[in-house]
């Protein structure tokens, strides 16, 4: 390089962040603010100061967001852009309906119905309604994992592209459904409506999206689709029990909040954790990707060892859940399922080892890399986690009378906080790297699942919102 | 961390005793292990339900284990010793990392390492050298290159080397700090409201629980706390509507503690607020709080959610139940021919003792509920997801031998199998279900007929004459009918009084042991079953009559249903255990409102230690304390020489890429670099 006087004032003058934003940019912060203005005034009577605070704090966090990773606006207009398509198409067609006597919710109900050929609507039963929405959400992520793995296998680039726009789309069809489904609870009545993060059902749509979100920043940052396979494996799985948790016990019914739970903190408690929880999981899902590829190259005793020790206690914990029936036929039953599911475990991870082997090291990603993204997502999630938990004490505080009583939930939550905190003081105190912090941070999701719903399922407690 | 080998000509401290108990408690194995025993110590209380009486925990593990337990302190762990014991040397290893970390993090804040030699520069990777032709400008370029990129600037010249240095990201070291000086804060906060003040005034002798009192105006001294006698407190108060109340109980084990406050609150309302649907849709409370020192009084409501907060006490809505309403009953006596009612009147905590046949019998009324909302039945007409199913009392009847036995009684009649029936559910002690009489409504939706039948039953007289009509009825055309129509009739009247006092099963009984061959048996139960079908059923034609009906015309559907529903019942009543039916009739219902009033004055330390560490934890995670050195001096053949290096304490790796950026872009600055 040749040093030229433009070249010298090029590099030494001060570079406004400001200056380098865009019209898409501007135009993204200004229908930020205007739309937040607009449901200030639409909406003003419902909030408290604090929801206001809240609505305002929201739209400034999402400019900043869209600014600062590129990507987000296009999605952020997307969603905006089919949520409002559905809103705006909804209130005309459950007026009509309701004019011939149905109440709102059967009029939901019914348009979205994929049987009734006379009062369903096309565009609400395909696209528009908030199931529709998330059963799109839900074959795109399943398809997406499938797809990444045959990048991973096939280094297709194409197959890359189109895993990615999968997820992406799939992203934006979950945030719509979160939105459709919030205005759908407030077309059953005022008194129902809130904001879709009350329940298991609606919390395990906001853990696949936030999962998602989390690794498209890092496989733009890090410019590699690899990691995508195995990252959405956990999201397919939760995927997997949402889909069971609406068609078994038809959880995805709009039910309005308990009195506990009407308060402007689960705005923020809730998603707050969900960061946390998808980071987290991200973390594990990269350490089990970079111990399967440790194990093709070198395959270690000790790895195995630990390896059998997990899937045991998985399908040990998986049994225990399901039992509570008196029968011994039912519980003999949930005993071969559970087994079957540990020896699909067990074929599964022998034949991603055989993958591996057949790609070849060189073609996979490299485990300083695998280890620098777990590393990060763990301190991402530890900072919301912290976040959470806090603003779960200061709730507990106004709802419960006290900050900290040692509930079962609050409890398993300060057990994830040490978790990770001694995760994070070894890599970055101790300088640990590698294979055991990959296991840490699989064990960690056991630990994290729990948390977020083995207390349900196992113990009691003032927390109990998410039962199944 | 640092690549700061180059500054390690600091002579080596001495190794004192106290040095080495320093490096101990600050010693990352010691707080990596502290956390993770905390982490499982906190599990065993997450899977042992903690604070249950201790008569659960015996029956659960048997006295062995729950006397282990129970020495560990493990039902109320997280204020066990041992478990303090713990958080207390957390705080020692977070203090002693502070107080060894502090100074230096702050040295290292404000140090711009402007005396670096020029040979452990050099040995830092990714180091870059250029040779320039003028220093002056160069450095002033350099030096404005570094500060565009974010990194403050500080010069020193040196004799032999002038060394211009940059750095930003320095509150990175104040996160550590913050970091961790954050949560000693909150964990102070939270030791300030922990109950450890109630655990020392207890050691000390200053209070004693009390498990004995039933009335708080009972409690003794010893149990009472004044306000300022605790630090901090979290107790519950019930008040009935119009009620006043200066005080809440703290419950402690097995026991509690009355905690006084210096001003009174009284309820004037509570409201619940129910959906469409019946679930419960808010609480609220109407409060007056009075308080006589400052002269001040004033109303708020509060809700779930919406607490209360007066000098430092918060008083939160946390329950609520019944207050005392009073109620009527009509009591139907059960075994009495003339049917004689009595109308008692009873309130919620109170009782009334009936004089009865079988003595004097004590009604303790113990709750009402205006409301009963379960979720529906599968197939509910009306697609609703909850029903109402009214109001309800509980009260128990306790004999002179102090045995009881608890009822549920619904006030209104309640749809099933088509027709409508009171519902009076009977169990003998709370671990058990409830067992169901369902008593038929007639068609004026009261229990008078079905009460008529079953002193008709009692009515020996006129049972008798209405069996000895029926039989004479049946028998009017069969030959030697006058023979068998006293046998008949007396069998009738056995048959009525058997059922009437055991029952189907007492007739089965007397079957059972009566004299004759087995498969005669049959026959006689199938005979038996038909006589006294005739008489209950000549018996309820009886009632119908007295009503008013037509009893020459077939009667309506709903009246043969009634007829089964209260055959179903009749055979209850022996089983009932007690000798009337106490009918709700009316009730005036006063509420009671479960507040919670908590004390809580190291909420603010716990909050402020929170924003500390969540801010530290940001600082220490997000930003990395980057340094860069430029330094400027002639080489061996004397030729003006640019030598560049940084350093990173965070994320190496990103380091190394924003260093080799920052190079590039300063290579069109100063020109291309040669190799060191």
């Amino acid at each position: 390089m040749s040093v030229t006087e433009d070249a010298i004032h090029d590099e030494l003058k001060r570079d406004s962040f400001v200056k380098k934003l865009s019209l898409f940019d501007w135009f993204f912060a200004v229908s930020l603010i205007v739309a937040a203005g607009y449901a200030y005034q639409l909406y003003s009577y419902l909030m408290d100061g604090y929801e206001v605070a809240i609505l305002f704090g929201t739209a400034a966090s999402l400019v900043a967001l869209g600014w600062w990773w590129k990507a987000t606006r296009l999605f952020m207009v997307a969603v905006a852009a089919v949520s409002l398509l559905s809103v705006i198409l909804y209130a005309p067609a459950i007026q009509t309906l309701v004019e011939r006597g149905m109440d709102s919710r059967d009029a939901i109900a019914t348009l979205a119905n994929l049987d009734d050929k006379v009062n369903s609507k096309f565009l609400f039963k395909y696209f528009l309604s908030s199931t529709s929405a998330i059963m799109w959400m839900s074959a795109l992520f399943i398809m997406a994992t499938l797809i990444y793995f045959f990048h991973l296998a096939t280094r297709s680039e194409y197959a890359g592209k189109v895993a990615t726009a999968m997820t992406w789309t799939a992203t934006v069809m979950g945030f719509v459904g979160l939105m459709v489904r919030w205005r759908e609870s407030y077309l059953i009545s005022s008194e129902v409506g809130h904001i879709p993060v009350s329940n298991l059902y609606e919390v395990f749509i906001l853990f696949s999206v936030i999962t998602a979100l989390i690794y498209l920043y890092y496989e733009g940052r890090y410019k590699t689709k690899a990691m995508g396979g195995f990252v959405l494996m956990v999201i397919s799985a939760a995927i997997g029990f949402l889909l069971w948790y609406h068609f078994n016990k038809g959880a995805h019914e709009i039910a309005p909040l308990v009195p506990a739970l009407k308060s402007y903190w689960m705005k923020i408690h809730v998603p707050a954790n969900f960061i946390g929880y998808g980071a987290f999981a991200l973390a594990a899902m990269l350490g089990m990707f970079f111990l399967f590829i440790e194990h093709a190259k070198s395959p270690k005793l000790s790895n195995q060892i630990v390896a059998q020790i997990l899937i045991f206690v998985i399908t040990l914990l998986s049994f225990l859940a399901s039992v509570g029936a008196d029968s011994f036929a039912v519980v003999a039953k949930n005993l071969g399922l559970t087994i079957l599911i540990g020896g699909g475990f067990w074929v599964l991870g022998f034949g991603i080892v055989r993958g591996m082997r057949a790609i070849g090291s060189d073609n996979l990603p490299k485990l300083e890399m695998l280890d620098d993204v777990m590393h990060k997502s763990i301190a991402l999630g530890f900072g919301f986690f912290t976040i959470a938990t806090v603003l779960g004490a200061a709730w507990a505080a106004e709802a419960w009378g006290g900050y900290w009583s040692w509930d079962p939930k609050e409890t398993w939550a300060l057990i994830v906080w040490l978790n990770y905190a001694a995760w994070l003081h070894m890599r970055l105190m101790k300088g640990l790297r590698g294979t055991p912090l990959a296991w840490w941070s699989v064990v960690g999701l056991l630990i994290t699942t729990f948390a977020f719903v083995g207390v349900n399922i196992f113990l009691s407690g003032l927390h109990a919102y998410g039962e199944l | 961390m640092d690549n700061n080998t180059h500054t390690a000509d600091v002579a080596r401290p001495a190794v004192t005793r106290r040095s080495v108990l320093l490096d101990f408690l600050g010693s990352m194995n010691l707080a990596i292990t502290i956390l993770v025993i905390i982490a499982i110590a906190s599990v065993i209380g997450t899977v042992l339900k903690q604070n249950q009486p201790y008569t659960d925990y015996i029956i659960k593990f048997g006295p062995f284990w729950h006397e282990f337990f129970l020495s560990l302190n493990l039902y109320d762990i997280y204020s066990s010793i041992w478990f303090l014991a713990l958080l207390v040397s957390l705080v020692m290893s977070l203090s002693a990392c502070i107080f060894r970390n502090t100074p230096t993090m702050l040295q290292e804040m404000r140090n711009f390492r402007l005396n670096s030699k020029i040979k452990s520069l050099g040995t830092i990777e990714g180091a870059k050298s250029w040779v320039i032709d003028d220093v002056e400008t160069t450095e002033k370029n350099v030096a404005r290159f570094f500060e565009v990129n974010g990194y403050k600037v500080r010069r020193k010249q040196h004799d032999d080397r002038i060394i211009v240095a940059g750095m930003r990201g320095r509150w990175n070291r104040l996160g550590y700090v913050f970091a961790h000086l954050g949560i000693i804060v909150l964990l102070v906060g939270g030791v300030m409201d922990s109950t450890i003040d109630i655990s020392l005034r207890e050691s000390l002798g200053l209070s004693q629980i009390d498990n004995e009192s039933v009335f708080v105006k009972d409690m003794p001294k010893i149990s009472q706390l004044q306000p300022g006698d605790l630090l901090s407190f979290r107790g519950n108060v019930s008040i009935a509507e119009g009620q006043t109340a200066n005080f809440t109980l703290l419950r402690i084990r097995e026991g509690s503690l009355v905690q006084y406050l210096p001003f009174a609150i009284k309820l004037k309302d509570f409201r619940v607020e129910h959906y469409s649907s019946g679930q419960p849709k808010s609480f609220e409370s109407d409060l007056v709080i009075i308080d006589k020192d400052r002269d001040v009084t004033f109303e708020q409501t509060i809700a779930v959610n919406h607490p209360l907060q007066y000098r430092g006490y918060t008083i939160y809505q946390a329950s609520f139940g019944d207050g005392g309403s009073e109620l009527k009953f009509k009591v139907w006596p059960f075994y009495d021919a003339k049917l004689r009612t009595l109308d008692v009147e009873g309130v919620v905590h109170g009782e009334r003792v009936l004089e009865t046949l079988s003595g004097p019998l004590t009604i303790e009324v113990i709750d009402f509920k205006k409301y009963n909302v379960r979720p529906a039945m599968q197939g509910d007409p009306k697609g609703k997801k909850f029903v109402n199913d009214g109001s309800s009392v509980v009260f128990k009847v306790r004999n002179s031998s102090g045995i009881a036995k608890e009822y549920i009684n619904y006030m209104s009649p309640l749809k099933q199998n088509g027709g409508y029936v009171f519902v009076s559910g009977l169990r003998n002690s709370p671990s058990e279900a409830y067992r169901y009489l369902h008593i038929p409504a007639d068609d004026k939706f009261t229990v008078e007929r079905f009460m008529k039948f079953h002193a008709l039953m009692n009515n020996t007289e006129r049972a008798q004459q209405i069996a000895t009509k029926t039989v004479s009825q049946v028998l009017k055309n069969a030959p030697d009918g006058d023979k068998y129509k006293q046998n008949i009739v007396t069998t009738m009247m056995e048959l009525l009084d058997r059922f009437n006092y055991g029952g189907y099963a007492a007739i089965e009984n007397h079957v059972r042991k009566a004299a004759i061959p087995e498969d005669q048996k049959s026959k006689m139960r199938e005979a038996y079953r038909k006589v006294l079908n005739t008489i209950l059923q000549a018996l309820y034609m009886d009632v119908l009559q007295a009503e008013g009906v037509d009893i020459h015309k077939p009667i309506s559907e709903q009246q043969q249903g009634f007829y089964l529903a209260a055959l179903d019942a009749l055979r209850q009543i022996p089983l009932y255990g007690t000798p009337f039916y106490a009918q709700l009739t009316d009730f005036t219902h006063v509420e009671s409102s479960g507040l919670s009033i908590a004390k809580l004055p190291g909420k603010n330390v716990f909050y402020l230690g929170c924003i500390m560490s969540i801010i530290g934890i940001f600082l220490l995670l997000y930003l990395s304390h980057q340094r860069l050195w430029a330094v400027f001096y002639k080489n061996e053949s004397g030729q003006d020489t640019l030598l560049v290096a940084g350093s990173g304490n965070r994320n190496v790796a990103d380091f190394r890429q924003h260093f080799q950026l920052l190079m590039e872009k300063l290579s069109r600055v100063v020109g291309e670099p040669k190799n060191i």
